[in-house]
């Protein structure tokens, strides 16, 4: 289990915005996870896609380190942000992209 | 197994007594639901806090006995 949280761990603060979710970002095997990767591809932001159902230690994983139930799981530089509904909220209410404006991920 | 759409309304009534909740069957399946909460519990803090809120009152069902759940916390006007 250590591994897998160590790998979680590597994989959010080696890369700026990691999204674990079901399928993969060209080929999102649910509607949530493909909610999530339309919002930011609307924002014209690169993410590292992460497929749970390729790895059930992932999976499992992520919900312990996040202490969150669903998928998808949001991180953005090293920090959660949420999942799904909190993305749809935050991106209607302008406050995604104002999130990744102040990380430098956007031009503002 | 899907589960009782009573159960989720009487866990979430439970951790939030005296609250307005509401529950839609998003797909018609019973098993992709849609969980409203409006609370002044909520109030101060972060979505992903209130969020966690309703979560911890499906008492660990969420991704098991329930499949998918969405959340939407509101504070009373």
């Amino acid at each position: 289990m250590q591994e897998v949280m160590d790998r979680i761990k590597s994989e959010i603060e080696n890369n700026d915005i990691v999204i674990f979710m079901k399928g993969n970002k060209d080929t999102p095997m649910c509607g949530f996870s493909a909610l999530v990767v339309q919002i930011f591809s609307h924002l014209g932001v690169k993410i590292r896609d992460i497929n749970v159902l390729e790895d059930e230690n992932i999976r499992q994983g992520i919900k312990q380190f996040s202490d969150w139930p669903t998928i998808p799981q949001i991180y953005v530089k090293g920090e959660f942000i949420g999942g799904s509904d909190i993305a749809k909220e935050m991106f209607q209410s302008g406050e995604l992209k104002q999130l990744l404006i102040e990380k430098s991920l956007i031009a503002s | 197994m899907p589960i009782d759409p009573n159960k989720i309304i009487a866990m979430a009534k439970d951790a939030f007594p005296g609250d307005e909740v509401k529950l839609i069957d998003m797909a018609g399946d019973n098993n992709h639901f849609m969980l409203e909460v409006i609370s002044a519990s909520f109030e101060g803090k972060s979505r992903i806090a209130q969020h966690k809120m309703v979560y911890d009152a499906m008492k660990g069902k969420v991704g098991e006995e329930i499949h998918a759940l969405s959340v939407k916390t509101k504070i009373p006007e």
